[in-house]
């Protein structure tokens, strides 16, 4: 289990509309904001990136001392950005792929108003439990 | 014993599997609902042109989630980038799966480089519909351009969607024409 991992889900519009802190170490504010600030810079590596690919897995896009920032761009450029210290490539991209599902039933609310937070209970314990389990 | 062979109930949605599910959905049953739809919008609006906009707006939303449960279903989570792909990906895959066919035709427009166009004979949403003649060019496909909206805008290629008829010599019903006009900012970021 990775010791720091920061789960933030971006929309189109680079509106943040989820975030988690799902690492196993003990939570300290001022790394919370900064975890935040190295994910937001990163978005616009990975709009250029993302235009470059047909696939969704972006995998590592970008670097911050020893983290490491993974992205998965869905189909309506939703964003889901890891930011993580552990190396295992297939657990993050299985992690990503469940979320991902769990994101589209969500999505498929016809009173979800696309691009607004999400603030369901149920989905932000099963993506901690999907973090548990793949990280 | 009342309740034995139920399909097992799941607490919340997300539990639920993202399965395929039926196919298919009564045509009349759709047919009526669309008819509601377009009733209930016409007595909040005051012009045709409002009543276009709105069914366009109901259109757009589903646009939006089919592009994303298609491409999670269909093409196993691999996104378009090219003009054409995302295209083609109207033409027959959304097609198929909310009308039971590919669209008929899919052109490029002759006079404008950044217009296409989507042809049906006849559109489902428009069979059981009758526009009185002093609506004048009002067509119910603007659902269905609002569809392709929603599929377009979501997928990174913003467009103007509009729905029109086309008369056909020897035909009784006009042909259904969905054309798309692609803004500015598509030519310069995606290669057609």
């Amino acid at each position: 289990m990775a010791s720091t991992a920061c789960f933030v889900i971006v929309s189109k519009n680079d509106i943040p509309i989820y975030e988690a802190e799902v690492g196993s170490a003990p939570k300290k504010e001022d790394l919370a904001h900064q975890h935040q600030f190295i994910l937001h810079a990163a978005l616009d590596v990975v709009q250029d990136l993302a235009w470059t690919t047909n696939a969704m897995f972006l995998r590592s896009v970008d670097r911050f001392s020893d983290l490491v920032v993974s992205v998965y761009d869905s189909v309506v450029h939703t964003r889901f950005m890891l930011l993580h210290d552990s190396r295992s490539d297939d657990g993050i991209k299985s992690f990503f792929q469940e979320v991902h599902e769990l994101y589209i039933k969500i999505f498929l609310n016809p009173l979800y108003l696309p691009g607004s937070r999400i603030t369901s209970s149920h989905f932000d314990t099963k993506v901690r439990a999907l973090a548990r389990k793949y990280l | 014993m009342i309740g034995v062979g139920k399909a097992k109930q799941y607490a919340n949605v997300l539990d639920k599997p993202l399965s395929r599910g039926r196919q298919e959905v009564s045509l009349s049953a759709f047919a009526f609902l669309f008819s509601e739809l377009v009733q209930y919008n016409q007595t909040q609006v005051d012009n045709i042109a409002e009543l276009e906009r709105r069914l366009e707006d109901a259109g757009y939303a589903v646009g939006a989630r089919v592009l994303e449960l298609l491409c999670h279903r269909e093409k196993g989570n691999r996104r378009e980038t090219r003009l054409l792909g995302i295209l083609s990906f109207i033409h027959s895959t959304v097609w198929k799966v909310l009308f039971g066919k590919v669209a008929d035709s899919l052109e490029k427009g002759t006079e404008h480089e950044d217009e296409y166009m989507i042809s049906e004979k006849e559109l489902l949403v428009n069979r059981f519909i009758s526009v009185p003649k002093d609506m004048g060019a009002f067509n119910c496909g603007a659902f269905v351009a609002g569809i392709v909206k929603g599929v377009l805008d979501n997928a990174g290629f913003p467009a103007v969607v509009t729905a029109h008829f086309v008369p056909i010599e020897g035909q009784q019903r006009p042909r259904t024409t969905i054309l798309i006009k692609f803004a500015e900012e598509v030519k310069q970021v995606c290669i057609v």
